[in-house]
């Protein structure tokens, strides 16, 4: 039985009081709290384990070794990647965009390639795509999408020609909170312009709906671990494996070599090319512990509340006086994420009140300055939820929001 | 701490000098990008003083009730005395402890009033 009251226990962060009061947290969308098997793999890691990994002869460094490609089988197997081989552990979501922007436009991408994405991409999935037509002279085209986050499917063939090399969308995005069609949408790319990379920002999917890369069809997907109960700082690049074959390194340095010579080089086989350096060795072991608790909760189990509770904001939030919610109206195509403005009362100013009452929500333009601009809207305000939110949860945010547009209005 | 107590409340409600002036000397507009607080002031100035001031704009609360409360404290100063305003007197103007995030706000209305100036005085 899924019941958030029970779950709530396993987040050591929701246990704490700020000036007397209990935590209502609604912003998982920002970064997810950690629950308590993360935590302590992580401390496992330091306080047992602490080796370096990859070249350590002794058992504590083959122990670490172990565990950190354990994380990486893990991760791969919760997105149905053929092999492990073809996960790359990187910063977060937006290194891992970066990294593609770079190993693969730069060597790739020529003058005049088209390169398009969504009017309602994060800032991460939407500049190093600007920038790297900017570099090489390319064509960047920008999709416009309606105020549900839907954009007009005809409209593909004129955004997407045969001279697309690279078409780059978030399956959720993370102000709408629309969830697209991946798999569909990829493949209408790829009969239009077989040579087109694709590549899903899954930051928002991961951990609330399956992210089954083999069923989606694209050449990359990029998310963080922050946001799926991991730590900070580990995030993963998926890509088919012929593809990191092709590619040049992102960074270089040590583990990342086969042989290093004054006058030669040969670099390591993916994913080692990809990562340069010491990696964030006790994150991805957290990252690990992250998907073992996601897959003990069920992620069709996690989608189901989640979709339960943000049916019940919307309906409870839909009353509220001048209120206007952004994104579908139908729970089926929502994600966990609810965008809205209220008339009269600016968004920071609910966060701010919100924030008295000891609730976190997040207020501006969630890193979605086009979409905003496009929507002609300054800033939303934004809650988020998961899988320990309860409706008693969203009816203190609803009253706080009532207090909000008395006081101000 | 209450940021938003009564003397700021009713300056956000009811702002005093809000609007435009028929004639102005220099008028500057300004904007918080990052959450799209939008501040634009009118000044007259006669004999390097501001006898008359306006703005308008939008934005949160605390934007709104530093720029009311800001043009009412500087009306009649000196463009000298505008230019050495600081950080800490608009915070004591609005007299609330503000997070960082929200120090930003605060400014908007100094930074466009002190730009107005700057621009007066080098013509």
């Amino acid at each position: 039985m899924f019941d958030p009251k029970i779950i709530r226990n396993d987040f050591p962060l929701l246990k704490r009081y700020i000036h007397g009061r209990p935590i209502v947290y609604l912003d998982s969308a920002a970064t997810s709290l950690k629950p308590e098997c993360v935590l302590q793999r992580m401390d496992s890691y330091y306080r047992e384990y602490s080796a370096n990994i990859h070249r350590g002869i002794y058992h504590l460094s083959e122990e670490a070794t172990t565990r950190y490609e354990e994380a990486r089988e893990r991760v791969g197997n919760f997105i149905h990647a053929n092999s492990s081989k073809e996960v790359i552990f990187v910063r977060n979501a937006t290194e891992g965009i970066n990294m593609i922007a770079t190993s693969f436009g730069n060597e790739y991408i020529y003058e005049g390639d088209g390169i398009t994405t969504l009017i309602s991409e994060h800032h991460a999935n939407f500049v190093p795509w600007q920038q790297l037509a900017k570099r090489k002279n390319a064509r960047f085209y920008v999709l416009p999408v309606n105020k549900k986050g839907e954009f007009d499917q005809t409209l593909l063939s004129k955004y997407i020609t045969q001279s697309t090399k690279v078409f780059a969308f978030a399956a959720i995005s993370n102000v709408l909170g629309i969830i697209h069609d991946v798999s569909s949408i990829v493949h209408r790319v790829k009969k239009i312009s077989p040579q087109c990379l694709v590549i899903v920002d899954a930051a928002q999917a991961i951990g609330h709906i399956p992210v089954d890369v083999h069923a989606w069809g694209a050449d990359v997907v990029v998310f963080s671990g922050h946001k799926m109960f991991g730590p900070t700082g580990i995030g993963v690049v998926w890509a088919r494996y012929a593809l990191l074959e092709r590619m040049s390194p992102y960074q270089y340095g040590g583990d990342m070599i086969r042989e290093v010579r004054v006058d030669h080089i040969s670099f390591a086989d993916p994913p080692q090319k990809f990562e340069a350096g010491t990696p964030a060795i006790a994150e991805a072991i957290g990252l690990g512990a992250a998907v073992d608790y996601i897959n003990a909760l069920g992620l069709s189990s996690i989608r189901l509340h989640e979709q339960q509770i943000i049916a019940y904001a919307m309906e409870q939030m839909k009353n509220i006086d001048g209120i206007h919610l952004y994104g579908p109206e139908t729970i089926e195509s929502r994600g966990a994420v609810l965008a809205f403005s209220i008339d009269g009362v600016h968004p920071h100013d609910i966060a701010q009140i919100l924030s008295d009452d000891n609730i976190c929500i997040r207020a501006g333009h969630h890193c979605a300055m086009p979409l905003h601009t496009h929507l002609g809207i300054s800033a939303t305000a934004r809650i988020s939820c998961s899988v320990f939110t309860t409706e008693e949860d969203i009816d203190q945010c609803v009253a706080s929001l009532n207090k909000a547009v008395s006081l101000l209005r | 701490m209450d940021i938003y107590r009564e003397i700021i409340l009713d300056h956000y409600k009811h702002p005093r000098n809000f609007g435009h002036l028929d004639e102005y000397d220099v008028k500057i507009d300004d904007k918080n990008v990052a959450c799209g607080d939008a501040i634009s002031m009118e000044l007259r100035i006669v004999q390097d003083r501001v006898i008359d001031i306006r703005f308008s704009g939008q934005g949160c609360v605390i934007s709104q009730a530093s720029a009311s409360l800001l043009t009412e404290h500087v009306m009649g100063w000196s463009v000298s005395d505008i230019m050495s305003l600081s950080k800490d007197d608009v915070l004591v103007l609005l007299g609330i402890d503000l997070t960082p995030s929200r120090v930003k706000c605060a400014m908007l209305p100094l930074e466009v009033l002190q730009k107005a100036v700057v621009v007066y005085a080098n013509r």
